[in-house]
């Protein structure tokens, strides 16, 4: 019990030096340099919450595009068996997917959605295929292959929406 | 070491490689078919049921069905793995997508080889 009291007017002599310290160091007696030590630990450390300047490199955003477009073409399976089924069960159901593709926007927007998706997904794998080969796996490749991979994408989006078209 | 019982592979250097070799079949596919209509602009009933009567096709179909499985088996279980957190969640999705899996794959060997 005694012990623990002197240990905690030691805490508080010590503190009161500290504080003391701080104040004078503040006030323009400063031999320690203390000032610029409390201004690095008081600062505001993680200064840098401005979200418009906050962005993730390309690759990081083809990597997660390559992972949205998956889970899109996964769902689109959906549209691709019944498209399937029904033009190969009879020649009517051929003619209702043929003519659904060739009139109807919402399943033409649907068509381009998905070929925009597999575009990119195929591009984006070919890139992660080349990868593994060990082509390009350096910071700088790794830009690059992600602008080309954006490049090559954003051409077949458009030929895509072309022969839907 | 980390074992995992929802993974395909049962590791992540199997999940890997069923992955990569999965694509490449997927890939051949994506790009026979796209191509084949690119050539078949005006295509009709017969030719397209008789692309899909021959044997080779179905064979060629089947085997992209079933890499399609587990390429999106790999996939969607590492896409959940990553964003959900809560075990009961991430089984349940899990869940859904096997289910989804297995009903496109029935549902393809039957398009293939007919009701």
């Amino acid at each position: 019990m005694a012990s623990s009291a002197g240990l905690g007017r030691i805490g508080t002599a010590l503190a009161t030096v500290i504080q003391l310290l701080k104040t004078t160091a503040l006030n323009g007696h400063d031999p320690f340099g203390l000032r610029e030590c409390l201004r690095a630990v008081n600062s505001k450390r993680p200064v840098n919450l401005d979200l418009s300047t906050i962005h993730f490199p390309l690759p990081a955003l083809t990597s997660i595009a390559h992972r949205i477009t998956g889970v899109i073409l996964f769902v689109g399976l959906i549209f691709g068996f019944w498209a399937l089924d029904a033009s190969l069960s009879s020649p009517e159901g051929f003619e209702s997917v043929r003519d659904a593709l060739a009139h109807n926007v919402l399943v033409k927007l649907i068509a381009w959605g998905l070929l925009s998706a597999l575009g990119f997904h195929f591009v984006a794998g070919i890139k992660h295929l080349l990868m593994d080969t060990g082509y390009g796996v350096d910071l700088e490749g790794g830009n690059r292959k992600a602008q080309i991979t954006v490049v090559i994408s954003a051409v077949l989006v458009v030929l895509a929406g072309v022969w839907v078209w | 070491m980390v074992t995992n019982i929802t993974n395909l592979g049962r590791s992540g250097l199997s999940d890997w490689l069923i992955q990569r070799v999965s694509a490449v079949v997927l890939a051949l596919y994506a790009l026979f078919v796209v191509v084949y209509l690119l050539f078949h602009p005006n295509l009709d009933y017969a030719t397209w049921s008789g692309l899909f009567a021959q044997t080779w096709m179905r064979i060629f179909s089947l085997l992209a069905f079933i890499s399609m499985a587990a390429h999106a088996w790999v996939g969607l279980w590492t896409v959940s793995t990553d964003y959900l957190k809560h075990t009961g969640v991430r089984f349940g999705f899990q869940a859904i997508v096997i289910l989804a899996i297995f009903v496109f794959l029935v549902w393809g060997v039957q398009v293939l080889w007919g009701a």
